[in-house]
């Protein structure tokens, strides 16, 4: 059978990483696949490490904060190191909704693309926040402005990849900016990609992380810097 | 000689000396890449001319479609600053994923 490695980048997220696994949990179970998760502990502070051991997952331990781009990079190395056929990246907010790992593993699993990126702004995506719309659409000129890739959500963390797009992609920025970075890669090796709608589930919690309008400065600053090194 | 030179040229004439010097010592001791030594003793003798000879600064000023020498340093000192602060962004970026890789190496052993 098919292994699916399922990476959650997590850095602090003890308040509500218990609930989300144990979802997952469920959630994986349905899919016609054998799945490992992996939750990234990026220099937590908290009891992330310790409620992810306890539920089972495997834990790659940051011992100092590294960003979200430094989690997934490791999360994409250990996924390439155990040669996973698929992997899937997911929030460990609880933003994202479980049910919909199975769409994003379809088309990987039928060999239909080698990157799925879960699209909050499809339709069928239900309703995004307007600020968050607007905060989307910035980054995603900035994405085609950079990169030359057109895309509905640059800022999803809900993305799928196959085996050659774990070989092949290579991050080199290391917090937010990452999101934006894939795109680069997925044109730089040619990599198909497709887009399925996903659900995002907004709490209080999940509305305080993520990408803020402000941030699109010192983004595009580092994606600078990302072009020159 | 040194008599018809203003005090302001001295102190930075003496300065940029002591700067040269220093860059040379660096690269005796290996601490600077012969290209950085290039760049650096090439920077402080360009500002040693400019400091000695003022005129020429007047003369690259009007080439330039600048009316005073010394605004030309001016632009000069403030466009090279901005590399300079690029490049050590460049250096600090290329430092923080040497650190990250180490982070991850670590993360992966276990």
């Amino acid at each position: 059978m098919k292994q699916l490695i399922l990476i959650l980048p997590a850095f602090n997220e003890a308040e509500v990483l218990a609930d989300v696994l144990a979802q997952l949990k469920t959630a994986l179970k349905r899919l016609p696949v054998d799945t490992e998760l992996v939750v990234v502990n990026d220099g937590s502070r908290d009891e992330t490490a310790a409620i992810a051991a306890k539920a089972g997952a495997t834990v790659l331990t940051h011992l100092i904060n590294r960003g979200l781009g430094a989690a997934l990079g490791t999360g994409l190395a250990y996924a390439k190191k155990a040669q996973a056929d698929f992997t899937i990246t997911f929030d460990s907010d609880g933003q994202h909704d479980p049910a919909d790992i199975a769409k994003v593993l379809r088309p990987l699993l039928k060999a239909q693309a080698d990157v799925v990126i879960g699209s909050r702004s499809l339709p069928g995506s239900g309703k995004m926040p307007l600020l968050r719309r607007i905060n989307n659409l910035a980054f995603n000129v900035l994405t085609w402005i950079f990169f030359g890739k057109t895309t509905s959500d640059s800022l999803s963390g809900f993305r799928g990849f196959n085996r050659r797009a774990i070989k092949y992609i290579h991050l080199k920025t290391e917090r937010m900016e990452v999101s934006n970075e894939f795109f680069a890669e997925i044109k730089r090796h040619r990599l198909r990609l497709e887009e399925v709608p996903i659900k995002v589930i907004y709490t209080p919690y999940s509305m305080r992380k993520g990408v803020k309008p402000g941030n699109i400065f010192a983004i595009i600053f580092r994606l600078v810097l990302r072009l020159l090194r | 000689m040194i008599n018809n030179f203003l005090p302001v040229q001295i102190v930075f004439g003496a300065f940029l000396l002591f700067a040269v010097s220093r860059v040379l010592l660096r690269l005796k001791d290996g601490a600077l890449s012969l290209k950085n030594f290039i760049f650096w003793a090439g920077l402080f003798v360009v500002a040693l001319i400019g400091v000695i000879q003022p005129e020429l600064t007047t003369f690259v000023a009007q080439e330039l479609g600048i009316n005073r020498g010394s605004d030309v340093v001016v632009y000069a000192s403030i466009l090279l600053l901005f590399y300079l602060i690029f490049r050590t962004n460049i250096l600090l970026e290329n430092l923080r994923h040497d650190l990250t890789e180490l982070v991850r190496k670590l993360a992966l052993k276990k």
